[in-house]
């Protein structure tokens, strides 16, 4: 990662727009002028494409391109916020007068904005649509298909999707900043449909994260994936009825840190907190959770989905401590929301594209390990429920209640894993749950890097994370009373 | 599209931005796309083009918290070479992404397989009748006004009851758009359409805690929206009505869904009905042609040219004409939802709704809300759903629910921290009434429906 591949995002955005410097400073001092607190320019272009088979061929595909500048000028709690889909100068124009008309007074400082900053970089920079040939990723679809269908004569649907991003966004803001960032983002995911004796589950596998798609070639990478759709389908089709009513819960280790993301994670973000009006405001100091839970938002781990070497606004990712040992530490920030609450900017600044203002989200959310054995986790529950995959979660920030749902689970009896349970939903209040978390495994893991966080109609990529561990009591909606 | 008309203006944000001319020009630009697709060797292509300008200004404490102007354009291209198939789109719209954008569609058909079942629809039915469906309301709106109608849904709000921590967020929003759809057998169409949005979040708080919920309104026309007092008020009292929930003990109840989320449901079984869920064989109402999936009282019937209804529309994102059809006709499945795609799969004409249901209306003896409660008696009346636990493959249906625990009929109180779990085969086999108080802001048009049983899991 070369400081020659790091200086391309501002040229590549800007030099065939003829956006020279002094454009930007005359255009920043402009969005100034009536004096807002913070401007800022945010050049994004993003390329996508995907690939997908399904009944055995490789049916579709598709190759998208989206371009443009974002205006934003931050008067106290007031933004403005205009975009085009077209970065030439008259637009930008246009674009920072109409982002400027929400302020009327304010500061109107411009800070000195400095050249380039060198920031750690968490992933290389080089185009992942690029880094295998159409034939390899045609190819690829066709053999894990072929391979799906190989593990069992059961096996009788495979959907297979190949998805690659090349992301490059330059920021300038009047507060000092103008930095780049390029980001690689790849996406490979295995679906299938088992059938016995008529009936048909469906079983789902995927992962990715922050670099090109020669690692779906290596080793059998893309074959793990198929393996875990087809098992995942086949032991969905013995499942029974799930219980309904409070119970003991183990989760495993990994995607099922969703759970963390719903209960703590989005209770955590500055702007809830700000406003007062998250389950979790003002109470940082305090026990919010077990003492065997610590929660970290990291930014910084390479390679994963949701790494950022840094935000969309310029800030560097970071690792952030949210909870220590069950006592809440700090919010997650960007700058407007800790501006106001007299703090700094997390790094958490995110924003799903030029076309959407940033708020804080969450980038890598993950218990770290704690010191029972995952056996152990299991066999000291009589009954309950082992809970391994799940499908997604979603929260009520204000009441703390979140749910996620679970896509394959197993009844526990007499301390052992017994028969596969129907998908179910699971629901408890954030603050208490965190508080029942009795035993957690020192099997930490991070998902594979299937992750896509959805708030206020914007979707990001994020990873969730957690070692297999054990709630004393979580009401599970199934159907068996 | 190569005007510079329409560029963002502060001051005059919304003033009629989208005339007879844009139209025009944005099917000169369709077919320019297409012309430059047959050049570079496409033996079909299809073309759809937009271009969208909103305004969306929110308030809270009193004072303006946002204002955003947004502007989107673009355009996606399918190219076929034959059988094989390949779709680009972009948010440039100039004549090199022109250029690009084709190459990247040919391209990837290039390397697609041959697909017996792929290509344009089928020329005869394509829509030849292109209606006014009252669909385009423009009017000048700009942010003060905006934001004098923000303030008064957030004071209404926060003036309902002292118990109303918060008027979170007031949003009024503006959109218009015009778009275009040609494709290579020679259909070319553009429509223009408005749409407007005043919503309200509302906190309340008591000792016990903090909840939230909102209500929002929404039309064609900005003359329709309900009134911003109206829409301030119903939010607190619906954030009000969830304070001081208490524990009801899991078991099996009727379940009543509130007319807000009640076309979610209707929704799991038109997902089921879906021509690829079908073709994939992922569907719980598999192979369900002309067979009984719902109780004798249902028919789902959609009315796709309902003047100025949010849903109408006279043809498909193929060309396709639509038309009025029942998709359940008592109970018994008379039509899946087919694209030419899905339709050619399954060997049956599409039914034009490549693009989904429109205005699919729930048919049935309609009652007030008040007798449904009645004879409901006791049980839960779901006011919001959480969660993705609906599985179209199965019909396994569980799901985090809070609303209000009704006995004899009457409020009791309120309820939180639930979930409702069954299947939904039988869910719809097991619908007992059917409101008349009609949610519109949504395509699928239902009021509120009682299911007689479910399995309610509390804490």
């Amino acid at each position: 990662m070369s400081d020659t591949q790091m200086a391309n995002p501002k040229n590549q955005l800007l030099d065939a727009s003829d956006i020279t410097d002094s454009k930007l400073e005359d255009l920043m001092g402009r969005m100034m002028s009536r004096q807002v607190d913070r401007g800022e320019l945010y050049f994004q272009s993003f390329r996508n494409e995907s690939w997908a088979l399904e009944e055995g061929m490789v049916k579709d595909a598709g190759f998208s391109v989206s371009r443009g500048v974002g205006a934003r000028a931050i008067s106290g709690e007031k933004s403005g916020f205009a975009y085009a889909d077209d970065i030439r100068p008259e637009v930008l124009e246009q674009t920072t007068s109409a982002a400027k008309s929400i302020a009327r007074q304010g500061s109107g400082k411009v800070a000195h904005v400095e050249a380039t900053r060198d920031v750690p970089m968490f992933y290389g920079t080089s185009d992942p649509i690029t880094s295998v040939s159409q034939d390899d990723k045609v190819a690829l679809l066709s053999r894990i298909d072929r391979f799906a269908r190989s593990l069992d004569p059961r096996v009788k649907e495979v959907s297979v999707r190949i998805a690659a991003t090349h992301e490059s966004v330059f920021i300038y803001s009047s507060d000092g900043i103008s930095n780049g960032d390029v980001r690689p983002l790849v996406r490979f995911s295995v679906s299938v449909i088992a059938e016995q004796n008529g009936r048909r589950e469906q079983g789902m596998s995927g992962g990715g994260g922050r670099h090109d798609l020669k690692w779906l070639f290596e080793g059998e990478n893309a074959e793990d994936f198929a393996r875990e759709a087809v098992r995942q389908a086949l032991v969905n089709l013995d499942a029974i009825d799930a219980p309904a009513g409070p119970l003991q819960v183990v989760l495993g280790p990994g995607w099922p840190g969703v759970l963390l993301h719903e209960a703590v994670g989005h209770g955590l973000e500055g702007d809830f907190n700000r406003k007062g009006t998250s389950a979790f405001s003002n109470r940082i100091g305090q026990q919010v959770a077990s003492p065997l839970c610590t929660i970290v938002d990291d930014a910084t781990i390479p390679n994963r989905r949701g790494s950022l070497s840094m935000d969309d606004e310029g800030t560097p990712g970071q690792k952030t401590v949210l909870i220590e040992d069950g006592v809440l530490k700090g919010y997650m920030h960007d700058k407007l929301n800790s501006a106001l609450m007299g703090t700094s900017s997390t790094g958490n600044g995110r924003r799903e594209s030029y076309a959407h203002q940033p708020m804080p989200r969450m980038t890598n959310t993950f218990m770290l390990a704690g010191e029972s054995d995952p056996e152990e986790i299991i066999k000291s529950v009589d009954f309950g429920v082992y809970a391994v995959a799940f499908g997604g979660g979603q929260v009520d920030i204000t009441s703390g209640q979140f749910v996620f749902s679970a896509t394959e689970a197993y009844l526990i009896e007499n301390g052992k894993k017994s028969s596969p349970i129907r998908g179910a939903t699971l629901i408890g209040n954030g603050p208490e749950i965190m508080t029942r978390v009795s035993m957690v495994g020192n099997d930490l893991e991070l998902d594979r890097g299937v992750g896509v966080c959805g708030k206020e109609g914007q979707g990001v990529p994020v990873g969730v994370g957690q070692p297999t561990l054990k709630v004393d009591e979580i009401t599970v909606g199934g159907t068996s009373t | 599209m190569n005007t510079t008309k329409g560029e963002i203006q502060p001051g005059v944000d919304f003033q009629e931005p989208h005339t007879r001319q844009d139209e025009e020009s944005l099917k000169g630009f369709v077919e320019r796309i297409l012309a430059e697709a047959k050049r570079q060797g496409a033996t079909a292509a299809e073309v759809a083009a937009g271009d969208d300008i909103g305004l969306s200004v929110v308030v809270r404490s009193g004072d303006l918290e946002t204002v955003e102007f947004s502007r989107d354009r673009g355009f996606g291209i399918t190219v076929y070479l034959g059988n094989k198939k390949g779709s680009s789109s972009t948010t440039d719209i100039s004549d090199d992404s022109i250029r690009e954008s084709v190459e990247a569609a040919v391209n990837i058909a290039r390397y697609t397989e041959p697909d017996p079942y792929s290509g344009l629809a089928d020329p005869d039915r394509l829509a030849t009748e292109f209606p006014d469906l009252d669909l385009y309301h423009p009017r000048p709106m700009d942010v003060d006004e905006a934001k004098e109608s923000a303030l008064i849904v957030e004071s209404s709000a926060e003036s309902v009851d002292s118990r109303i921590f918060k008027c979170d967020s007031s949003r009024i929003g503006a959109a218009s758009a015009c778009t275009a759809y040609g494709n290579s057998l020679g259909f070319i169409h553009a429509e223009r359409e408005s749409r407007y949005n005043m919503l309200a979040d509302v906190i309340a708080k008591d000792s016990d805690g903090m909840q939230r919920d909102y209500w929002y309104s929404t039309s064609r026309n900005a003359a329709e929206l309900d009134s911003p007092t109206s829409v301030g008020e119903t939010a607190a009292n619906r954030a009000l009505k969830k304070l001081d929930p208490r524990p009801i003990p899991t078991g099996e109840y009727p379940v009543l869904f509130d007319r807000g989320i009640a076309s979610g449901v209707i929704g799991h079984l038109i997902s089921g009905l879906g021509g690829r869920a079908q073709y994939l064989k992922s569907s719980y109402l598999l192979d369900s042609m002309n067979k009984k999936i719902a109780t004798d009282a249902l028919t789902l019937r959609e009315h796709p040219h309902l003047k100025g209804a949010l849903g109408s529309r006279s043809y498909d994102s193929e060309g396709v004409a639509t038309t009025e059809k029942p998709f359940v006709e008592d109970g018994v499945v008379r039509n899946y939802v087919l694209s030419s795609y899905s339709g050619r799969h399954l060997d049956m004409p599409t039914t034009g709704n490549a693009s989904g249901v429109c205005n699919l209306t729930v048919e049935a003896d309609l009652q007030p809300i008040e007798d449904i409660l009645k004879q409901m008696g006791t049980g839960l009346l779901v006011q919001s759903l959480m969660g993705q636990g609906v599985n179209i493959v199965t019909g396994d249906y569980s799901r985090g629910a809070a609303g209000y625990w009704i006995v004899d009929g009457e409020f009791a109180h309120a309820v939180d921290e639930l979930t409702i779990a069954g299947k939904l085969d039988d869910m719809f086999m097991r619908l007992v009434a059917f409101g008349d108080d009609v949610d519109l802001r949504n395509s699928i048009r239902t009021g509120s429906l009682l299911v007689e049983s479910m399995t309610v899991a509390a804490n």
